[in-house]
């Protein structure tokens, strides 16, 4: 059994007026000790979804249908006080930007302190040891002298370190990391992810990491969902789906980054902007900007403005598009043809 | 795609006069240095009462150069740009435009070389006036430079701007908040072209842009340089950008400038191991699972109070030399120039066969 278990996740904004769906019909499993990563723009639905895990949606953001399963267990119906019991202990998350997330007025000891004692009894003096264990465990020099300083002290990449101690302080099964390197330098950067990776191996720790990044994320994780709009329009191995992508939309993204060109050699970007949730495009969201528009026939086209496509299995990914999925067709009725064909 | 030469401009909105001069540097800043005071009071420790966020950097733009600074967030970029553009006073140092020291100037006769040079900032949020719509901030700095012009005129210049940076004329009459990231950057950049700059000082512009919409203004900034000849000081943390867009880089670390080069030679050949650790810690694609961290170079903001290299507390390289005197910069020639001692004494050389 899957670890984690999402099944069919829609969350939607209820507004004076309108309903916007920021994740629609979302499924994924994450086992133990996977690291699993989610890639999109912004207004992708990322992040929402991300709150979504951890029951952290501010309303009029709610889960408007779907089920998420921890060990089976599931969790949408919980009340908050159930939740409590879950988040932090069971799942927690670390946030972009790790200075906002740190109380400014309380020292790095105290509000680590704060946030074990909430969850289990403990003397003061157990908590102070168990504090400074997680500390020395995410690489911060001189623990005890970081215990008596204040947020401001710390370098960004000094509180982000703190903030995944402090995630780890209940010992989670789950940690959701939201662009958990996008405020830091590049150096940092690096040194954070190497630790992530290292996190997960030695705590056994599940990863969810939402990033726009996609280096970040061929280099953290296992396997990727690739979110457009609100839906997942691809998913599968990461090195697959970086290396081999089969949505137009992974393609695009992919032709467009400035490393896959010489210097100055002219690029090739994806027309059009990302669609704002409140006016998403029918059919398939990403259509107005798709690549195989000009090529596609009527029929086909009519399909792309029309229904929305399912995620279909594509050479070792699942890909949600009404082009691949033609392509399959074709490849099928070709081979089974050539099968046809008598014996000689 | 060099629409100007199709329209060219009206002599009222002239160009820029003066013959392009090939013999003097376009840009020339000699030891530029900057402190920012703190406030006494406040929190945390009062030690630092200053900090020094450039300290006696030089360089040299020339025309059709596209010059990246890179480093990290506290490593005095900003701070570079700012200098340059007159938006802070130097402490030290002298900031040469085409061969007259600007620094110094009063804010009257500044203005003369204000339309000279434009900056981009950041975030299109926040640059752009709300309440103007989009043809009316486009129109605003070319009467405030071109105030001869008729109405017409700068109501002309308007729509071939926004068909220079690939915006319908439509969008003219929009606020900025019915505009997308991507459309807002255009508008910034159409603002800075209005008037007919050399000189395109950019900080960070692509950062808070989508990544499907970055290639597009990335292409912007490379196809209007070609067609209008322009110069640019760009400034990125984003390597990748920087290989893709730099002729030439410059390295700063903590205020200090590092490295400086041919954006080839840096990029194939860096020699500072500040540079090298920048240039191993960015994520690749060819990488089969992360974990090359060259050094840990967390970069406190402030410079220590004792001499020497700032860089000697993470540098594998560092000796006691290193402690004593700040390396100065030295040129290796083709334009290459690195402040490190170690490269001086040629260890480098050694630390390559070691390293890779």
């Amino acid at each position: 059994m899957a670890l984690l278990e999402v099944e069919d996740l829609s969350v939607r904004f209820t507004l004076p007026g309108a309903t916007l769906e920021a994740v629609a019909g979302v499924s994924f499993r994450l086992g133990r000790g996977e690291c699993l990563g989610i890639v999109g723009e912004s207004g992708a639905g990322k992040s929402v979804l991300g709150f979504s895990l951890v029951n952290l949606l501010a309303p009029p953001g709610h889960i408007a249908s779907g089920r998420i399963r921890l060990e089976g267990r599931e969790l949408t119906a919980l009340s908050e006080r159930r939740w409590r019991g879950i988040r932090g202990r069971r799942m927690a998350m670390v946030f972009q930007d790790p200075r906002a997330t740190l109380n400014p007025v309380l020292t790095v000891g105290q509000q680590m302190r704060e946030t074990l004692r909430a969850h289990r009894r403990l003397s003061r003096r157990l908590a102070r040891k168990m504090v400074l264990h997680q500390l020395h465990q995410v690489g911060l020099d001189e623990p005890e002298r970081q215990l008596e300083r204040y947020p401001h002290q710390l370098s960004g990449g000094q509180c982000q370190r703190v903030v995944i101690a402090m995630a780890l302080l209940l010992d989670p099964d789950v940690i959701i990391a939201d662009e958990p390197t996008t405020a830091l330098d590049v150096t940092t950067q690096a040194e954070l992810v190497a630790l992530l990776i290292a996190l997960c191996r030695t705590h056994d720790l599940s990863l969810i990491v939402i990033s726009h990044d996609l280096a970040v994320i061929q280099q953290l994780t296992q396997r990727v969902l690739v979110m457009y709009a609100g839906r997942v329009v691809e998913s599968g191995p990461t090195r697959e789906v970086i290396n081999d992508p089969q949505h137009p939309y992974t393609q695009a993204l992919i032709d467009a980054l400035p490393q896959m060109y010489p210097p100055r050699a002219p690029l090739r970007p994806v027309p059009g902007s990302p669609p704002a949730p409140g006016v998403r495009p029918t059919g398939c969201a990403f259509h107005p900007r798709c690549r195989y528009r000009v090529a596609a026939d009527d029929d086909l086209r009519r399909r792309c403005e029309g229904d929305p496509p399912a995620l279909i299995p594509s050479s070792g990914s699942e890909v949600a598009c009404h082009w691949v999925a033609q392509l399959i067709d074709h490849e099928m009725i070709h081979s089974a043809q050539v099968h046809d064909e008598p014996l000689d | 795609m060099n629409r100007s030469t199709d329209a060219p401009p009206t002599p009222a909105l002239g160009a820029l006069g003066q013959p392009a001069d090939v013999a003097t540097p376009l840009l020339e800043v000699r030891d530029l240095s900057h402190r920012y005071r703190l406030p006494r009071r406040g929190f945390g420790r009062h030690r630092h009462a200053q900090t020094q966020a450039l300290d006696a950097v030089s360089l040299t733009l020339w025309r059709g150069d596209a010059l990246c600074v890179v480093g990290e967030s506290g490593s005095g970029k900003s701070t570079l740009a700012r200098l340059i553009m007159g938006l802070l006073d130097p402490d030290a140092g002298e900031v040469v435009y085409a061969g007259t020291r600007i620094d110094h100037l009063p804010a009257r006769q500044r203005q003369r070389y204000r339309r000279r040079m434009q900056m981009i900032f950041q975030d299109p949020y926040a640059s752009l006036n709300p309440r103007l719509r989009v043809a009316q901030a486009l129109a605003e700095p070319i009467r405030v430079h071109f105030p001869n012009g008729s109405r017409q005129q700068v109501h002309e210049r308007v729509d071939t701007l926004l068909a220079d940076v690939g915006l319908d004329r439509a969008w003219g009459e929009r606020y900025p908040h019915e505009l997308s990231g991507g459309q807002r950057q255009r508008v910034a950049i159409a603002r800075a072209l209005s008037v007919s700059p050399e000189l395109i000082v950019a900080d960070e512009p692509l950062s808070a842009l989508d990544l499907s919409v970055q290639a597009q203004v990335l292409n912007l900034l490379v196809d209007t340089q070609l067609a209008r000849r322009l110069t640019y000081l760009f400034i990125s943390h984003d390597l990748a950008v920087v290989e893709y867009l730099a002729t030439h880089v410059a390295v700063l670390y903590r205020g200090t400038l590092c490295e400086t080069g041919p954006a080839a030679q840096i990029f194939a050949a860096a020699r500072h191991p500040y540079t090298r650790a920048l240039l191993a810690a960015r994520p690749r694609f060819d990488d089969a699972g992360a974990g090359r961290i060259a050094s840990s170079a967390a970069t406190p903001t402030g410079m220590p109070a004792t001499p020497g290299c700032v860089y000697r507390q993470h540098c594998p390289l560092a000796m006691p030399r290193c402690a004593r005197e700040p390396p100065r910069l030295q040129t290796l020639g083709n334009g290459h120039a690195v402040a490190c001692h170690a490269v001086d004494e040629r260890a480098v050389d050694t630390y390559t066969r070691q390293g890779s």
